[in-house]
């Protein structure tokens, strides 16, 4: 029974997040296409993103060439679009793995209390005084350049919002009556945490969620940008605005097209996350 | 307050220490040496790490930099022979310093007053578009609006210098492209909390003693609505300081941030330790004072803050 009242007012509350709101709505369908773009366009477009060309460098925008072509002859519009898909792999990817360990360090500080939880949250508090950032360049100098140590750069310390807000959310649910319930019931604590408290802080979790993608796309773009993000062949959207700065007196459109491009993904996911944030501080006070 | 302090000021001590004992094996760690040259011998290479003490152990060599730092030693560049990380440190620092800090003024003054807006304009349309236009602004990262504001302001109209650090007139891009974000965060905060005090019974009564709105907004409710923009300097003091990096490299300002790219472009280790400690310092301070002066003003935030 309880169950099914969960799953049923998670989607209510899904429905409320795209039904209810334009700013959502237009949210999604900007991401939604972003990512089929992201998708289709490595795959049928008839350039490839890596393939120079000596005889089309620095073209204008063209139907062929429809962003153009950078200063080695490449489409702009294949690469600005396979950077778009490495970007949002690299933000999608660290955001869930942020949440996964927020999530298990926030519960376990958050029902263990006490001595436990104390120093749990002043490790936390720890890592979390220093600027990510500086952790996130030193781990891609040191473990070299590529996706995989930027995600593990945003991983030192991405998890941390996540883990307080689910040590608050877990320390307010195990005072309740269902919670006091089920541990009279002779469940396992682990029972108790996965079936009953964890599914209350879908929401918080989720919103967080949303919120973890920009960020670490932004701190992608950012280090590509400073030239310590992707290796050579590989691209992000942040090493493509950042190849354009050298030229961007002659050929603007060469680093605003990325940007455009950057920005716009940005935006659809904070208007997406705003909303969710905006329902469920409503359901909450209610 | 004098636990508060007392355990605040140890965490902030604990931070410092694992931030530089962080950086320092990270740095070491980074492949390579630092002397590695095209056409360098390794003999060569050999003796110029034994010069910089770079043959001992990993340990060893920590011990001496931590106790060098006590002393606020940093070392010296590799780079730039004979030049000392904390000749380059206090030769930058100012230049980022009043940046930061005019971004940081720009930003309190200007989110706030758009905060306050947004919570008690009575025109639904402005309370909208600032909190539309917040989020637009929120979601262009802080590099993408340093090259646009320099691409159309200082490019196409001339209205702004594009380089260096002169006259008045070549703060304004610069602080503009580092102040968005965090004035958007803050009109954000403002908004939200004034909001929510507003609703509440103090207000109602300062209204029935016959207040006026402009007495009850500044003199009651901002009081309180002030703590949770207070608490944000911290992490705007951070984004501001990485910010610089972008920001100062787009603009030649010769601060901190550009000091530091160029010392990752360089790869100049003891630069790139020594400014990653320097600012990680800033940061942990920032923090702390605002921790204190909020815990000063809300006894709630210190009673949260010990053990329950």
């Amino acid at each position: 029974m309880r169950e099914e009242a969960g799953s049923v007012k998670m989607r209510s509350y899904m429905a409320q997040l795209t039904r209810g709101s334009r700013q959502a709505s237009a949210g999604c369908i900007i991401l939604g296409v972003w990512v089929l773009l992201a998708v289709l366009v490595p795959l049928f477009w008839p350039w490839s993103y890596s393939e120079q060309n000596a005889e089309l460098q620095n073209q204008a925008m063209s139907l062929t060439h429809l962003f153009g072509t950078d200063k080695f002859g490449r489409d702009i519009f294949a690469r600005v679009w396979y950077g778009a898909g490495i970007s949002l792999l690299i933000g999608t990817a660290s955001a869930l793995i942020n949440a996964c360990v927020g999530i298990l360090y926030g519960v376990a500080a958050g029902y263990a209390g006490k001595y436990a939880d104390m120093a749990m949250m002043r490790i936390a508090d720890v890592i979390a005084s220093v600027p990510s950032m500086l952790y996130v360049i030193l781990i891609t100098l040191t473990a070299g350049a590529g996706a995989g140590s930027i995600i593990l750069g945003l991983c030192v310390a991405g998890w941390i919002d996540m883990a307080r807000i689910i040590r608050g959310e877990i320390q307010r649910l195990k005072e309740t009556d269902f919670a006091a319930a089920a541990r009279m019931e002779g469940l396992s604590p682990l029972r108790i945490l996965w079936r009953h408290l964890l599914p209350n802080a879908a929401g918080s979790i989720l919103v967080n969620l949303i919120f973890l993608v920009p960020q670490a796309i932004f701190t992608e773009a950012f280090l590509s940008f400073l030239g310590v993000g992707l290796a050579a062949p590989s691209a992000s959207l942040g090493t493509i605005i950042q190849e354009a700065r050298s030229q961007m007196l002659v050929y603007p459109s060469q680093m605003i097209c990325p940007l455009l491009v950057l920005c716009v993904m940005l935006l659809a996911l904070n208007a997406v996350g705003t909303v969710a944030e905006r329902q469920l501080r409503r359901g909450k006070s209610l | 307050m004098p636990g508060y302090t007392f355990k605040r000021l140890a965490t902030g001590l604990v931070s410092l220490l694992v931030l530089v004992t962080v950086t320092f094996f990270l740095v070491r760690l980074i492949p390579g040496s630092p002397f590695q040259n095209g056409g360098v011998s390794g003999r060569v290479v050999e003796a110029v790490e034994e010069e910089y003490g770079l043959n001992e152990a990993l340990f060893d060599q920590y011990l001496t930099y931590m106790g060098n730092l006590v002393q606020g030693d940093l070392g010296v560049s590799y780079q730039e022979p004979g030049t000392t990380v904390a000749e380059i440190i206090g030769r930058t620092w100012p230049v980022t310093v009043s940046l930061g800090l005019i971004a940081l003024l720009v930003a309190v003054v200007l989110g706030t007053g758009l905060g306050i807006l947004r919570a008690v304009s009575k025109r639904r349309i402005v309370r909208e578009g600032i909190a539309a236009g917040g989020m637009l602004l929120a979601g262009i990262p802080n590099f993408a609006a340093a090259i646009l504001l320099l691409f159309v302001f200082s490019v196409k109209l001339g209205w702004f210098p594009s380089a260096g650090l002169l006259t008045p007139a070549h703060y304004v891009l610069p602080v503009l492209s580092l102040a968005l974000y965090p004035t958007a965060v803050i009109s954000r905060l403002m908004g939200n909390t004034l909001a929510v005090e507003m609703g509440k019974q103090y207000v109602l009564f300062a209204r029935a003693k016959g207040l006026g709105r402009g007495r009850i907004i500044f003199t009651h409710a901002l009081k309180n609505a002030w703590i949770p923009v207070l608490n944000y300097v911290g992490p705007a003091s951070a984004f501001l300081l990485t910010g610089s990096f972008v920001v100062e490299s787009i603009y030649t300002i010769p601060g901190l941030g550009r000091e530091f790219v160029s010392s990752i472009t360089n790869r100049d280790y003891t630069l790139i330790l020594g400014l990653t400690v320097f600012m990680g310092t800033v940061v942990i301070a920032v923090n702390l004072a605002t921790d204190l002066i909020c815990a000063w003003m809300d006894p709630g935030m210190r009673r949260s803050y010990s053990d329950k």
